[in-house]
């Protein structure tokens, strides 16, 4: 069995190729001078001119950006926490706190975020709801993979750098920190990618002043399918292909499953 | 010993008390939501007891099973359940069907190529949620190739045109796309671990190729065919984003009647009964998962 065979190599290719001609539509289509996705017409970069003049679409982009940015640094900090929390003490309740709305469908954090925020806190969806709810899903997937670092290490630094007289904060400082960097900086890539991703949890919190990347897309979905969706597609799929890369670059224990 | 204490605190206690405040809490209100009566035009109605429209005397508090009651009163929201179960269904086979062979094949790849073909099974997964849904409704449209092929060999059949997008069709094919990925890796990281001698000695005792799959490598399989059911069944579960795009008016899931409640007719207590249904149907599934993986794993090598 040294050699795959031939069938399982064939599908392995149907996968792939299901996997990706339908994004190579996307982008495909995003240079076409026509206002209809199906046949082919000529190359143009019109869909893009048009999305750079759309008010709306900025705004919305640089909103997403403010909420992505503002998400996962709080979530790269509190997720840093529990993910060395629970991997050092016998904690009971944080792990069921941090990976419960990991593991559950988002409609379910939407909705119970909305009820919250307009019910208990009284308080105007926008971007700070959003925020607040990226955060609360991200800490999960941070704390997730701060703690696969720290089950590949050798405890025995830790104990030697104590048996040195460093204190508990330097030893953080020094040992710990430096030795889960990669996670932190991967952790923090992928709480901005799922950030910006997000659909479901936002489309619950948003509220209805400000307007947010995904919704835009959504709206535009629903209402009038213009190949500017491609274009902004397009860029989107660029923009977290990058991320994904960079933090696949730093820590490679994201490729093995979360 | 007093160090170590604070710092346990020190690092815990953050993220405790904003789970606490952002999670457990509203997931707390969404309970006691679904036991009150909703508003006259939309959210809920106040909770003081003189208020109350329907005051019937076994009310308490502003609190009542009604919801529950409608729930079980119409077989429609039952119907629409089973719905939703059989699409999570038959989108977790099809995603078995296609993850395995991939999974199989990566982990039996070259070491060095492994990463790389991982690597390849993210990258579309990491493009928007939404963006893959569109996709879709370019691929299925009426415009699309793929649709004019499919109804021109009808039409040479004799049978008539069919809509690909809007369909309980595309509602499947988008499921499977937007979760495979979720079934492929965890069944990758378990197929990476087994240990080629298993099948060496099981070819030298005379086993077949299919002999060989069959009784060696899906048995040790099983718990990562487990959790990807549980990663894919159960989002496909809550899913309304789906059915809302690629599906027509009637392809509606226990997602979209949710949604429905919070942002169309406004029914709150209606709306977190149904939410909390959704959490029990998850809770049975993953609760069934866990315990199908565990005792097999273990006797895996004996039975069978």
């Amino acid at each position: 069995m040294k050699h795959p065979n031939f069938v399982l190599w064939l599908m392995a290719i149907l996968v792939y190729a299901f996997l990706y001609i339908p994004l190579i539509v996307v982008v495909v289509y995003s240079f076409n001078d026509s206002r209809l996705n199906a046949e082919w017409v000529g190359f143009t970069l019109d869909w893009y001119g048009k999305l750079f003049r759309n008010e709306e679409m900025l705004i919305a982009a640089r909103n997403s950006l403010i909420i992505a940015v503002s998400a996962s640094v709080l979530a790269t900090t509190l997720g840093t926490m529990a993910g060395l929390a629970i991997h050092r003490y016998r904690l009971k309740v944080l792990p069921i706190l941090a990976f419960t709305p990991v593991a559950m469908p988002e409609i379910l954090l939407g909705v119970s975020l909305l009820l919250f925020f307009l019910q208990v806190l009284n308080m105007t969806l926008g971007l700070v709801s959003v925020i607040i709810a990226h955060t609360t899903f991200s800490i999960g997937f941070v704390a997730i993979v701060v703690r696969a670092r720290l089950q590949g290490m050798d405890e025995s630094i830790f104990e030697a750098a104590r048996d040195l007289g460093a204190t508990p904060w330097q030893t953080f400082r020094l040992v710990t920190l430096p030795l889960i960097m990669p996670a932190i900086i991967a952790g923090a890539l992928m709480s901005f990618t799922l950030s910006i991703d997000d659909f479901v949890i936002t489309f619950f919190t948003k509220g209805v002043g400000e307007p947010i990347l995904p919704i835009q897309i959504y709206t535009m979905i629903k209402i009038a399918v213009t190949p500017e969706v491609n274009a902004v597609s397009t860029l989107l799929m660029l923009l977290t292909l990058a991320l994904v890369m960079l933090a696949t670059r730093f820590d490679k224990t994201i490729l093995h499953g979360r | 010993m007093q160090r170590r204490n604070m710092m346990k605190w020190l690092i815990s206690l953050p993220p405790m008390l904003f789970l606490l405040v952002f999670f457990a809490a509203p997931s707390l209100i969404m309970i006691v939501t679904s036991f009150r009566y909703p508003g006259e035009f939309s959210g809920l109605a106040p909770l003081s007891a003189s208020d109350i429209v329907s005051g019937a005397p076994s009310d308490l508090y502003g609190l009542t099973l009604e919801t529950y009651q409608f729930f079980f009163s119409d077989t429609l929201y039952a119907e629409i359940f089973l719905k939703s179960f059989a699409v999570a269904t038959a989108s977790t086979l099809i995603c078995l069907l296609l993850a395995y062979p991939l999974a199989l094949l990566i982990a039996r790849s070259d070491k060095r190529h492994r990463n790389l073909m991982i690597l390849l099974v993210i990258l579309p997964f990491a493009s928007n949620f939404l963006i893959r849904i569109y996709a879709w409704m370019i691929i299925l449209g009426p415009e699309s190739a793929l649709n004019h092929a499919v109804n021109s060999l009808l039409a040479l059949m004799g049978l008539p045109p069919v809509m690909l997008l809007f369909s309980p069709f595309a509602v499947l094919v988008g499921m499977v796309y937007v979760h495979l990925p979720f079934m492929i890796l965890p069944l990758y990281t378990n197929l990476e671990k087994h240990d080629p001698v298993l099948l060496d000695a099981a070819q030298d005792l005379g086993a077949n190729r299919w002999q060989r799959f069959w009784r060696v490598t899906w048995p040790q399989s099983l718990p990562g065919v487990f959790s990807g059911t549980a990663l894919v069944f159960i989002p496909v579960l809550g899913m309304f984003a789906v059915p809302d795009i690629l599906g027509g008016t009637s392809d509606i899931l226990i997602g979209n009647l949710i949604k429905d409640q919070f942002l169309g007719t406004r029914d709150w207590p209606f709306g977190s009964t149904l939410s909390i249904m959704l959490m029990l149907a998850v809770i049975v599934t993953a609760g069934l998962a866990a315990w199908l993986a565990r005792p097999r794993a273990a006797a895996s090598s004996t039975s069978t």
